[in-house]
């Protein structure tokens, strides 16, 4: 069994509420993080190796070093739970059923960065969340723990929920600000990097739910402790959210290093796949990462074992590697059709890429109308190398991430499994009634000669 | 500041950035730039066509730029070295751009307005493939009457937001905006409200193509059929300085437009008295013919002799200075 250090009491009756939290010692470590100074709270976490848990992986303590301190300049710290990424919902879960772990992290990293008033900037269709989360703010702040003075520390923090639009593109961090203020949603054009100039002009950092729950722990057990767990520079435990053709899906904190072989087929996990199929494809850290079939996901192309960590997971690069992105993890199933899946994910970018930006307002809708020929059996042989390369020009060449997340899937689904696309082609009228099938996807990896010395 | 773009070397101000720093040195190495208005703030970083790569960061920091950059929104650092034309990755990546922008854009030249002095249609034709791989509906809008003056043809709109900043920057009270969202992005004003504003009439000369025309000149001619003359009056609007271009048909000015530079920005913005209001000669004081460059199709068989470009460009200048890039590059 896993140490479990956000969902550790999840299974408490009543955690939700303030004074059962507190009873579980919630809280304790604002008290702690007030007697430290701040830069100690900040070197804590950069000790701890926190890498961001909202999709990059940039280590968290670094990123609250860069934060620009201009005298007289408001600082802010922004909670990005705009999580809409299509596999995830980690952050959902965390914010219903222990909000006060992340409303404690917000107290200790805004303390840390000296934010006076910090803003949890919420996806818009998660409204009950946002109740609860005001809900365990006014508790919080009833108890001392928010508003001015907090514990006599002489420390005064406002903390709001702001809810969003429900648009995915305010999950970028930059149109995140956009959007708190008040503004359309349109990622800026960086740099200046929220660091030096964010919200209404001042120093802001903007972490994700995760990385600032996961700062209660760090302090709690100091930075070294959270740094033995996990394995390399991928520290600590993530929370991953696993859906798909999977026996038991769900939320589980894992301590990363786990192998991704355990994480689908033991009980302690997914549980295997379900109804007794075989496995096909996995998509590991949410849509926007490259999918994988099943011989690399659980083999790394040198045939070691691939774990659930930051640099396992992207062993091998795009070629056969893939990224830990945000933790969805989104498994398929031998009946489970990749050209559909493919398509599925490339309209939700269409349809959610801001248009301020050409290559991505354009490709975005013209990828999605190519894998729709694709799917209904209309395409042409001629479709994969267009859809691969129109990837390619939206890869890298846009404002925000968002085109490249858009590009991936797509140029990693023909990557390994163009066999199905083309099988798409040959045989269209066979493709709207069956699916392809497992094929040769789950075969051993061939064992690589060594090269000549 | 030194900067390099394409082996050529300029030096520039703090803070400029690398697209102002190679109209500074003018010629082949300007980025093209649909969306950046150097009158406009804020303007730029849309479009990407001005994407460049830039291989040395800066004196001190030599590392090159991961990705390629929009060259119309970086500022420059000391020592920096910027490829632009004579880097192939940038090429490609243009022309992608341009299929990009030219795939929800009808191809039908022929008819719209805006032609012989459509950004596009340069760009197009310097990058653009002979034939579509776009196969599917084009992204088609019903032509808008923003006030009596302006036609607004969003069919036609890269959704450079040009005319946006214009309407916030330079005109009273923002009159338009950006509705929804992805591809199906449209510029309009709420409920068709009409645009009603002293100099509402720029967002036409702000537009690089035919999605925002005048009404007083829609259709009446081809734009290389008429004659550019620069004119002045005494204008009593306190923002508006008078000085425009007079388009001539015969004895007719069939148009009135602010004047414009070689990358087709307006040198001053004017006012809507002035535009379309004041179209008899007498209203006006001749200055003489407007310059308007040999490579524009608005030049032919007018007053200036046609320099025809040579078959080959050579700047012994670039020449030279690739050169010397190429020897450092293959040292490295």
């Amino acid at each position: 069994m896993g140490r479990k250090l956000l969902l550790e009491h999840i299974n408490v009756p009543g955690i939700e509420t303030f004074d059962v939290y507190r009873s579980k010692g919630g809280y304790d470590t604002v008290a702690k993080a007030l007697k430290m100074t701040t830069d100690e709270v900040v070197e804590e976490v950069k000790k701890s190796g926190l890498r961001g848990r909202g999709g990059a992986g940039f280590p968290t303590g670094m990123k609250w070093s860069f934060l620009a301190k201009p005298e007289g300049r408001a600082r802010y710290l922004v909670c990005n739970a705009d999580e809409s990424e299509p596999g995830t919902f980690k952050d959902r879960y965390l914010m219903t059923y222990i909000p006060h772990l992340l409303i404690e992290g917000m107290i200790i990293s805004s303390y840390a960065l000296g934010a006076k008033v910090s803003y949890i900037y919420v996806r818009g269709e998660m409204m009950p969340q946002i109740r609860i989360l005001e809900k365990a703010i006014a508790e919080a702040k009833a108890k001392g723990f928010l508003g001015k003075n907090i514990l006599g520390s002489g420390y005064d923090l406002e903390l709001y929920v702001q809810p969003g639009g429900g648009a995915y593109i305010c999950g970028e961090e930059t149109a995140l600000l956009e959007s708190l203020e008040g503004k359309r949603g349109n990622p800026r054009i960086k740099p200046p990097f929220p660091a030096i100039a964010g919200l209404w002009g001042c120093p802001t950092v903007v972490n994700n739910v995760e990385s600032i729950a996961a700062v209660v722990p760090i302090i709690r057990d100091g930075g070294d402790e959270y740094s033995k767990i996990g394995i390399g520079r991928s520290t600590g435990t993530k929370l991953i959210s696993a859906s798909g053709n999977i026996n038991k899906p769900g939320i589980y904190e894992i301590e990363l290093g786990v192998s991704v072989e355990d994480f689908i087929y033991s009980d302690e996990y997914c549980g295997g796949i379900a109804n007794g199929k075989r496995l096909k494809a996995v998509v590991a850290g949410g849509s926007s990462v490259p999918i994988l079939p099943a011989n690399l996901i659980t083999k790394t192309i040198k045939n070691e074992a691939r774990l659930m960590s930051y640099e396992s997971l992207s062993d091998g690069g795009f070629a056969t590697g893939t990224m830990m992105g945000s933790g969805g993890f989104i498994v398929f199933d031998e009946d489970q059709c990749i050209v559909r899946n493919t398509w599925n994910f490339t309209r939700f970018y269409h349809h959610e890429s801001c248009g301020q930006c050409s290559p991505c307002r354009e490709g975005t809708g013209w990828m999605e109308k190519v894998l729709h020929r694709l799917e209904y059996g209309h395409g042409k042989l001629s479709d994969m190398d267009l859809l691969v390369d129109v990837s390619k020009k939206i890869e890298g060449n846009t404002i925000c991430p968002l085109g490249d997340a858009a590009a991936w899937p797509v140029a990693s689904a023909i990557r390994h499994f163009r066999d199905e696309f083309e099988w798409h082609v040959t045989n269209g009228a066979e493709a709207v009634t069956r699916n392809f099938g497992l094929a040769h996807y789950a075969d051993p990896l061939p064992v690589l000669e060594p090269a000549a010395q | 500041m030194k900067v390099t773009i394409d082996g050529i070397s300029i030096e520039v101000p703090e803070g400029t950035t690398i697209l102002n720093a190679a109209r500074m040195i003018g010629g082949d190495i300007v980025p093209p730039a649909m969306c950046y208005y150097s009158k406009l703030e804020g303007s730029g970083g849309k479009c990407r066509t001005c994407l460049v790569k830039v291989s040395k960061g800066s004196e001190k920091d030599p590392r090159p730029m991961p990705k390629l950059i929009a060259s119309c929104r970086t500022t420059v650092m000391d020592g920096m070295e910027v490829q632009n034309i004579t880097s192939p990755e940038v090429i490609e990546a243009r022309r992608g751009i341009v299929e990009m922008l030219l795939i929800n854009h009808p191809l039908d030249c022929p008819i719209c307005d805006q032609a012989g002095e459509c950004h596009l249609q340069d760009l197009g034709y310097e990058h653009g493939l002979a034939k579509t791989r776009y196969e599917f509906d084009r992204r088609k809008f019903e032509k808008i009457d923003i006030g009596d003056k302006i036609q607004l043809h969003m069919t036609r709109c890269i959704l450079c937001y040009r005319c946006v900043f214009t309407a916030d920057q330079i005109t009273d009270h923002r009159i338009h905006g950006i509705l929804n969202r992805g591809d199906h992005s449209e510029i309009s004003t709420y409920i068709h409200a009409a645009v009603d504003n002293d100099f509402s009439g720029n967002v036409i000369d702000v537009c690089p193509v035919g999605a925002l025309t005048d009404k007083t000149f829609r259709f009446k001619n081809r734009v290389w059929f008429t004659k550019p003359v620069d004119a002045h009056r005494d204008c009593d609007h306190e923002k508006c300085n008078g000085k425009v271009t007079l388009w001539y048909k015969g004895e007719d000015v069939i148009r009135v437009t602010a004047r414009k530079d070689v990358y087709g920005e307006v040198e001053e913005f004017i006012c809507n008295t002035c535009r379309f209001d004041k179209k008899k000669t007498a209203d006006w004081v001749i200055e003489g013919p407007r310059h308007i460059a040999n490579t524009s199709v608005i030049s032919s068989n007018h007053y200036e002799t046609m320099h025809p470009l040579p078959v080959v460009k050579s700047d012994p200048k670039l020449i030279e200075a690739n050169e010397e890039q190429f020897e450092r590059n293959t040292r490295l």
